[in-house]
């Protein structure tokens, strides 16, 4: 099967700055891809790569098995949903919506047809008459994303969408979304600096650093197994943990990292496991996060409310189950 | 400063005033900002509503008196009469003429300008956009008077473009095009399109100015978007650039036609005898003394610019402010 998108050894310098480098990179059809990564590490210029506003400086890309490069933004069936929505702002939400479709040469009934049926799709039916400047973000939000899905695009590319937007609307448009994506079954490239928001809508993330592709994997993958220290940092701050302390543990020296909500936390007195210092104690509704320091090493637990918490400062014992550690491939 | 020291040693939470006339003013124009902005406005509002505007209305009544043919003094009594010596045939003539020069020169301006301003609008930074600013700024340096005459000196038959156009053994281009009529003549420096040439050179700046100004302000990912939903240039140019645009080139045109319906120097110094409303103006103020036929064809190109702006209002050109 021919992949959506096919970067080859793909990258793009901007003078000595190598915001893409040489990145091999497969989505498949139907996908929703997250991308992945820091500000500056490269994921935005991949997608803008996709969408054709910049051109490789080396390697190739194909969309669809066919080759991109030279090829201009206007004659690729790719659409973008801006981080900042890009509306037209001397346009109503209708033409906006019909604009993919006004400068392809549909007549007017039949393009204002097919932008209403757009805007119901994102539930905002009879807005058409709006200018943008009257919206709210999250309205603003769902017309960008009509005016890209009106033209039925083969890969739609999302940039941060939802950055703008405040937690409880972001949630929602997570779920929106996602069961957008499932019920078109348009390939979805979607960037975030969000791991969170990646991890919970797409079927497969890359992690990004550098202009690198650090891993790509299922969010199970790329949450339970992180390849590097930086994947395992960046993704859902896990602890890493130096070779030295892995080998007490695991007999190997290697590095290795244990997720914050796998560390027990328990009273010194209580037997055996790492001895440390709880540091200090923040509240975050459903669980608490302690910051503890191991003799030096600085680890992170996350323990349910209603757990019994020693005071700050006070001496305690960690324990953890074995196979909890995950052991990195990345060298000691 | 130690955390300690921030403790022990609180700052007041209310600061004393600082005392003084200028203490209290200040004190005055926060808990009264209403104060200071009549302070502010009083001085120009005095100099636009009675210097400016009070003349204004002073050459609109002058406009509705008329002049004594025999005596040649100014009747002041009311009437149209003025207005009517308006559409003598030699009237509507230099009228006709004003109007159609300002068109063309707001035109050609306006196709002249915008790939500057685009250019400086959205890939000039730093050192060329300083570049830019004083290569449009630096005519308007120098005297408007010595910058005709300059040009009168490259139109001649004598001049440098003549001479160049020899060279270039492209002689024919330019008698061909003197011969026409209309817009030909004896030499570019005594022809319409000499005086053209001049007024563009003359008032591009008050173009490029706004146009750059109002591309500056259309957001780079409009373009991209545009182009990522399917349009070629050209419909990205049509659709989106030239309507964001529109707003400037309407000020900028402002500036052209206005500026060219009342000048009377060009055409003095370069063109033919026939007349400009500027020169109009100038000649039945002057030598002819009639102040009220003076002061209609000044109400002329109020007029004009009054009906262009409602159509350009009409057209939509505001909308995208």
């Amino acid at each position: 099967m021919t992949s959506a998108v096919s970067f080859q050894k793909a990258s793009r310098y901007f003078g000595s700055v190598r915001a893409v480098d040489a990145v091999d990179l497969e989505i498949a059809p139907g996908e929703f891809f997250a991308m992945l990564g820091p500000s500056g590490s490269g994921k935005t210029t991949c997608l803008r790569l996709i969408a054709g506003f910049e051109q490789p400086t080396s390697g190739s890309i194909s969309i669809f098995g066919e080759r991109a490069e030279g090829v201009p933004p206007y004659r690729r069936n790719v659409n973008t949903v801006f981080q900042d929505y890009a509306l037209f702002p001397h346009l109503n939400v209708l033409d906006n919506v019909a604009y993919g479709l006004m400068v392809k040469g549909a007549g007017k009934a039949e393009r204002h047809k097919a932008a209403e049926e757009a805007l119901a799709l994102v539930r905002l039916p009879g807005y058409g008459a709006r200018r943008p400047g009257q919206l709210s973000g999250g309205q603003r939000q769902r017309v960008a994303l009509a005016r890209a899905l009106v033209n039925q695009p083969r890969v739609l590319l999302l940039d941060e969408p939802l950055g703008a937007l405040d937690l409880k609307l972001r949630e929602n448009m997570q779920e929106e979304l996602k069961s957008l994506q499932k019920a078109l079954g348009i390939t979805f490239v979607f960037v975030t600096h969000d791991q969170g928001e990646a991890l919970s809508m797409a079927d497969r993330v890359a992690v990004f650093n550098d202009g690198k592709i650090m891993q790509i994997g299922t969010p199970e993958d790329i949450y339970q197994r992180p390849k590097t220290r930086f994947v395992a940092d960046f993704v859902g701050s896990s602890n890493v943990l130096p070779p030295d302390f892995v080998q007490r543990y695991s007999g190997q020296h290697r590095w290795g990292s244990l997720r914050p909500e796998s560390i027990r936390v328990g009273r010194a007195a209580s037997g055996e496991g790492v001895s440390a210092r709880l540091v200090s104690t923040n509240y975050l509704g459903a669980t608490t996060k302690l910051a503890l320091d191991a003799d030096g090493l600085r680890l992170h637990a996350i323990v349910p409310v209603g757990t019994a918490l020693p005071g700050e400062g006070e001496a305690v014992v960690l324990t953890f189950n074995r196979e909890h550690l995950h052991l990195m491939d990345e060298p000691a | 400063m130690t955390i300690a020291a921030l403790n022990s040693n609180p700052t007041p939470a209310i600061l004393p005033g600082s005392g003084g006339v200028r203490g209290a003013l200040s004190d005055l124009f926060w808990r009264k900002p209403k104060v200071l902005l009549l302070l502010m406005l009083l001085p120009p509002v005095l100099w636009l509503g009675i210097v400016y505007i009070g003349s204004l209305f002073a050459l609109l009544a002058q406009s509705f008196f008329s002049i004594d043919e025999f005596s040649g003094l100014i009747n002041r009594e009311f009437t149209l009469k003025t207005y009517a010596d308006l559409f003598q045939a030699a009237n509507l003539d230099i009228i006709l003429r004003t109007v159609t020069m300002a068109a063309l020169v707001t035109l050609a301006s306006a196709v002249v300008a915008f790939p500057i301003a685009y250019y400086a609008a959205r890939y000039a930074r730093g050192r060329w956009k300083a570049l830019f600013y004083l290569g449009i700024m630096l005519p308007l340096w120098s005297s408007y008077l010595v910058k005709i005459y300059a040009w009168k000196l490259i139109l001649a038959k004598e001049g440098i473009l003549t001479w160049l156009l020899a060279k270039l053994h492209l002689s024919w281009v330019l008698d061909a095009w003197l011969s026409l009529p209309v817009v030909g003549g004896n030499s570019l420096s005594v022809s319409f399109t000499g005086t053209f040439i001049v007024f563009v050179y003359v008032w591009l700046p008050f173009m490029i100015l706004p146009v750059q100004a109002a591309l500056e302000r259309v957001p780079g990912n409009l373009v991209e978007a545009s182009s990522d939903l399917g349009a070629s240039p050209g419909q990205t140019f049509r659709n989106v650039l030239f309507p964001l645009a529109l707003p400037g080139i309407v000020a900028g045109s402002i500036f052209t036609f206005s500026l060219t319906l009342g000048d009377y120097i060009i055409p003095q110094i370069i063109g033919t005898s026939r007349l400009f409303i500027g020169q109009a103006v100038y000649s039945q103020q002057g030598t002819a003394g009639n102040i009220p036929l003076a002061a209609a064809f000044t109400v002329v190109p109020i007029v004009i610019m009054g009906f262009y702006l409602w159509g350009a209002k009409r057209m939509g050109a505001f909308d995208a402010l």
